[in-house]
């Protein structure tokens, strides 16, 4: 109990101090030095302590894990290109990767498609912002929680035995089922229950930035067309469509990023059973579980280079706007 | 939530061209078109709050009940609630304290990213130096890294500084991976505080901590509101992380998180527990998350947010 006092005062008093303190030391020792030196050397005190932390623990692993990715089990012998040969010879990997496209394709299409029907159909009603917080509040929860929730929705109990799960009570209701769906593999059903949970998760997301790039849109605009006959199909298509596909591809990106990266779903639901494994749970398992540092890097390797071309997008797009600042 | 990189922010509304009345008219002229945009809504609204609406429901539930029907069905009375989900978890599965570890890791691994990066930011947007703008387009880069390709090297070196299975190991990996994105969000805003306060107080003599200190913090205040409750819970909601650095041997510092994906495994038939267990971790973010809302979406909106 005392260690817990100890470390709860040092997380709420200490912390704080360390990091004022640290920046009123720097500015007297800055202050010793002949001024016009301060100039110049301040800012490096400034950003050294992030600049550590970016070193230490992003540039550093990164570059760490790709020579690893070149080295054996144990990470001590060279083995050239071997554990990229077992990445695309493996069965259970090219399964993950494949299951990955899908989580990138569906889950982004699911989404922004989804998000942006809810931003335009919000729009319409008096009650848009206790609409917008119940799509918005699966953000706000934690993957592990997002997947015990779908757990009891996708709940199955054999044909005939009342079913327990909602989506099984609902579709029962049409006729149609019991399905297990996180273990079915027929039309990659399973695959399709998963993504959807992080649909359910992040649509909102997406519905937040369209809606506010659709309240961009000017009202005038919009009403011109309809009071020139187009119907709102027309308005869509014509106006709101093409005005928003700067921010659909925003999000787009962002979704697509989250899809790949995306593993405690399927970490928590079915550990990459019944043919649902995905790539970001792969590396965890190799490392965690397996202990194949090697595996696990070669793992990891793909996936960074699968995201490089969104971080090469970024880039282009930040100097963009820093060229209209 | 790995990716809140809502960088590159759309443009946000200017409050002038909402005009709520004349945009809820556009549906008016047909009463029937009306009636089926508050079903298609409203049904939207429901898939999307039932699977939470139902947890809880069942959470409350004995364990006889969640086995042999749905929650539905307990919403008409007789009602036969019980805690007993509740208290089983936090006296058997020592949720309790590990609700106390997630907090014990959280409010440092927020803290200490926020501050470091309003230095970092700070600098970024009111001083010069060479390689500035090389130097953060870099950061712009390493806002999409995933966590997986750090883990080996940076558990090693947490294990080499004898810091693994410790919290300081989680406040320094989170403080890492949250600082690009707050880095970003933080010099754009402060980017756009008007030159002439700074100018001023440095004529007054006001050296760079007093300006930091006393104007650009107080200043940024709704920036790092927004900021502060990403991390918040990005860090309450990560399981990945905890259990690489944590790991297996010290499972008294685990938070939450883990515990509950544990217990997804070790219950077995056991099920029902999990309800309790998993909306014991979701109520403190839910608990901010409505509190703070405008922060948040705020956030999310846009690295360039103004006022």
């Amino acid at each position: 109990m005392e260690e817990r006092l100890i470390t709860a005062a040092i997380v709420l008093f200490g912390v704080p101090a360390v990091l004022v303190g640290y920046i009123l030391l720097t500015e007297r020792l800055i202050r010793a030095l002949p001024e016009r030196r301060q100039g110049r050397i301040r800012p490096w005190f400034w950003i050294a302590p992030a600049l550590a932390f970016l070193v230490v623990f992003l540039i550093y692993p990164t570059i760490n894990t790709l020579v690893l990715s070149f080295l054996d089990k144990a990470s001590t012998n060279f083995v050239g290109l071997e554990n990229y040969i077992w990445f695309f010879g493996d069965s259970g990997t090219l399964e993950a990767l494949r299951n990955s496209v899908l989580w990138v394709i569906f889950m982004t299409a699911g989404v922004v498609g989804l998000g942006l029907l809810i931003a335009i159909l919000v729009d319409r009603v008096r009650y848009e912002p206790l609409a917008k917080t119940a799509i918005f509040i699966p953000l706000a929860i934690s993957f592990v929680a997002a997947a015990i929730i779908w757990k009891f929705m996708y709940e199955f109990r054999p044909p005939g035995v009342e079913q327990t799960g909602t989506v099984n009570a609902v579709v029962g209701l049409v006729g149609l089922g019991p399905l297990d769906w996180i273990r079915d593999r027929s039309f990659l059903i399973d695959n399709f229950a998963l993504i959807f949970i992080g649909v359910w998760m992040w649509t909102g997301f997406a519905m937040v930035i369209l809606s506010a790039g659709l309240k961009g849109i000017s009202t005038e605009l919009l009403e011109a067309a309809r009071v020139d006959g187009a119907n709102e199909w027309q308005v869509f298509r014509g106006i709101i469509l093409p005005l928003l596909t700067p921010t659909i591809f925003v999000v787009g990106t962002t979704i697509v990023i989250t899809a790949l990266k995306s593993f405690d779903i399927v970490w928590v639901l079915t550990n990459g059973a019944f043919g649902t494994d995905v790539i970001a749970r792969k590396m965890v398992f190799e490392m965690f579980t397996v202990q194949h540092f090697g595996h696990a890097s070669a793992v990891a390797i793909v996936l960074l280079v699968a995201i490089i071309p969104f971080m090469a997008l970024n880039i282009r797009r930040f100097r963009e706007q820093e060229a209209i600042r | 939530m790995t990716t809140l990189n809502a960088q590159a922010a759309p443009v946000v509304a200017d409050p002038r061209v909402i005009d709520a009345p004349a945009r809820a008219a556009v549906g008016r002229r047909r009463p029937g078109g009306r009636l089926v945009l508050h079903v298609i809504v409203i049904g939207l609204m429901l898939v999307w709050l039932v699977p939470t609406v139902g947890l809880l429901i069942n959470s409350f539930r004995p364990a006889s009940d969640v086995a042999a029907s749905g929650w539905w069905t307990s919403i008409i009375p007789p009602w036969d609630f019980t805690f007993a989900n509740y208290e089983h978890v936090l006296a058997q599965n020592n949720l309790g304290d590990a609700f106390i570890n997630s907090l014990f890791i959280t409010i440092p691994s927020t803290v200490i990213p926020v501050m470091v990066a309003a230095f970092a930011g700070y600098a970024f947007a009111w001083m010069d130096f060479p390689y500035k703008n090389a130097i953060f387009v870099a950061i712009v880069g390493l806002l999409v890294i995933p966590l997986q390709s750090t883990l080996i090297p940076v558990l090693r070196l947490l294990a080499g500084a004898g810091i693994s299975g410790e919290f300081l190991a989680l406040w320094l990996a989170h403080t890492g991976y949250g600082l690009p994105f707050a880095i970003y969000l933080l010099r754009n805003y402060m980017g756009g505080l008007p030159r002439e306060v700074f100018e001023s107080a440095s004529i007054d003599g006001a050296g760079p901590a007093t300006a930091f200190f006393r104007l650009a913090l107080p200043m940024s205040v709704p920036v790092i509101a927004s900021l502060a409750i990403f991390q918040f819970l990005f860090v309450w909601n990560d399981l990945l992380v905890a259990l690489i650095y944590i790991g297996p041997t010290r499972s008294e510092n685990l938070p939450m998180t883990v515990v509950v994906a544990n217990l997804v495994s070790s219950l077995g038939g056991e099920t029902h527990f999990l309800t309790a267990a998993a909306f014991l971790t979701m109520a403190l973010p839910l608990a901010v998350f409505l509190a703070l809302q405008r922060y948040f979406v705020r956030g999310i909106t846009g690295g360039a947010v103004k006022g």
